[in-house]
């Protein structure tokens, strides 16, 4: 019951899944789009008990009193009222929406832009052209970052204006991504893919089961 | 501009800058953003998933069931059932149950990579990367053509060739796998330009949102 059960389970389905997608039959077709449908039923309980440990582990923070216990208060905020108004007002609610617009947006795209001011400190410790292949790397990335502006193609024209290469960083830039770093993004890819299709048939045979945890 | 527009813009305007603060050093004001981006956010994937997940494709057809009285979405009992399994976690007695579950998503999710994978990743890169040979035999490629052909496919294979480990990188293998390595820089070379070119895009629009609409915001007041 405990480890045989859901070992069966995994191979229904993962077996299922493979064969639906092969048969236009009708029914094979129903089956698919019913375990889909299975899945994305199941997918919310999943993050709604994250969200259980979630408000466990602030709940601990508050009770001990550890460091910053206070911001805890914030986060159950934050859950607490977008959770309520999204479930009893639906997300097409304009306090919602305007939640999201001046809350949730803004706050993603600042996170994401201090990425530009930490990767400026990581790049000067990592673009030290001291090999071949670091110096590839600089090459390469600068290319890439000047084709993207207009500022760029201005330096690279300030300083290439003698050579034949004058007005080209655009289109240097796109020759770059489109051929060598395409092909070592397929490389990448075929290799990551066998890997996932080897590790899916693991997974559905039995043979890998770290999923199913410690224990009985 | 309407009062919650101006509101708006003054809350958005305070996270940005509260974000911002860490630039600095870690503050209560950055603390305060943070922990809230975490409560929004979880809220925010919680009533997304509910209402993309949950509500079609479980209670709509449970409420069309009770109301007409047809017996089909009564099967949309299970699903739910497999997924309440997923609060055994709380009771230590019964948290083997959570394998449940898990064993259902995890077994849809690698029966279902198997043939997309294989299409998508396998079958259609190598058709890429050899596609333009055909051209070449029809003789409809240029010089240059053919030159980016051929350093596509030398570029895959050495780029594989780094990675494969079944035999020792000695000889030819050893520089197969150098001219990979020298690929995989460039690639990843490229990725971090674009990485860095996304990041300050949205760095440019915070300040241009700064400077413009929380700017004219405070003009409007006097």
């Amino acid at each position: 019951m405990k480890r045989q059960v859901p070992l069966v389970l995994c191979f229904v389905f993962g077996i299922v899944m493979i064969l639906t997608q092969f048969s236009p039959h009708s029914v094979s077709q129903w089956v698919y789009e019913e375990v889909i449908s299975w899945v994305l039923i199941i997918g919310p309980f999943a993050l709604v008990l994250a969200t259980v440990t979630l408000i466990q582990t602030h709940t601990a923070r508050i009770r001990r009193r550890t460091e910053h216990w206070q911001y805890s208060f914030v986060v159950f905020a934050g859950l607490i009222i977008m959770v309520l108004i999204g479930i009893f007002f639906t997300p097409q609610n304009s306090v919602f929406e305007w939640l999201y617009n001046n809350v949730q947006l803004p706050m993603d795209a600042t996170m994401f832009s201090l990425l530009a001011f930490f990767i400026a400190s990581a790049a000067y410790r990592a673009f030290r052209a001291r090999t071949f292949e670091a110096s590839l790397l600089l090459i390469t990335a600068l290319i890439v970052m000047m084709g993207n502006v207009p500022v760029g193609d201005f330096i690279w024209n300030k300083v290439l204006f003698w050579t034949p290469w004058e007005d080209g960083v655009s289109w240097w830039r796109q020759w770059i991504l489109d051929n060598p770093n395409l092909s070592a993004r397929r490389g990448i890819i075929l290799g990551v893919s066998l890997g996932v299709i080897s590790q899916s048939i693991r997974i559905i045979l039995g043979i890998e089961r770290s999923y199913l945890g410690g224990g009985d | 501009m309407d009062f919650w527009s101006f509101i708006g813009i003054w809350v958005a305007a305070f996270l940005t800058l509260s974000i911002y603060s860490v630039l600095y050093r870690d503050n209560p004001f950055y603390r305060f953003a943070e922990h809230l981006f975490v409560g929004v956010s979880v809220g925010y994937g919680i009533v997304l998933s509910i209402y993309q997940g949950l509500v079609p494709f479980a209670l709509k057809p449970l409420w069309e069931t009770v109301e007409t009285g047809a017996p089909e979405g009564f099967i949309k009992l299970i699903p739910i059932c497999i997924g309440l399994l997923f609060f055994a976690r709380l009771s230590p007695r019964h948290t083997w149950l959570i394998r449940y579950p898990i064993a259902i998503l995890i077994g849809f999710g690698s029966g279902i990579a198997i043939p997309n994978v294989l299409r998508a990743n396998i079958f259609e890169q190598t058709r890429g990367t050899i596609a333009p040979f055909a051209e070449i035999a029809a003789g409809t490629l240029s010089g240059w053509g053919i030159f980016e052909a051929v350093l596509m496919v030398v570029g895959v294979i050495c780029t594989l060739t780094y990675f494969f480990f079944a035999v020792e990188h000695r000889g030819p293998v050893k520089w197969l796998s150098k001219v990979g390595i020298a690929f995989l820089m460039i690639g990843f070379g490229s990725a971090f330009g674009n990485t860095v070119m996304g990041r300050v895009a949205l760095l440019i629009q915070r300040v241009d949102f700064l400077l413009n609409d929380w700017i004219a915001s405070i003009r409007a007041l006097f």
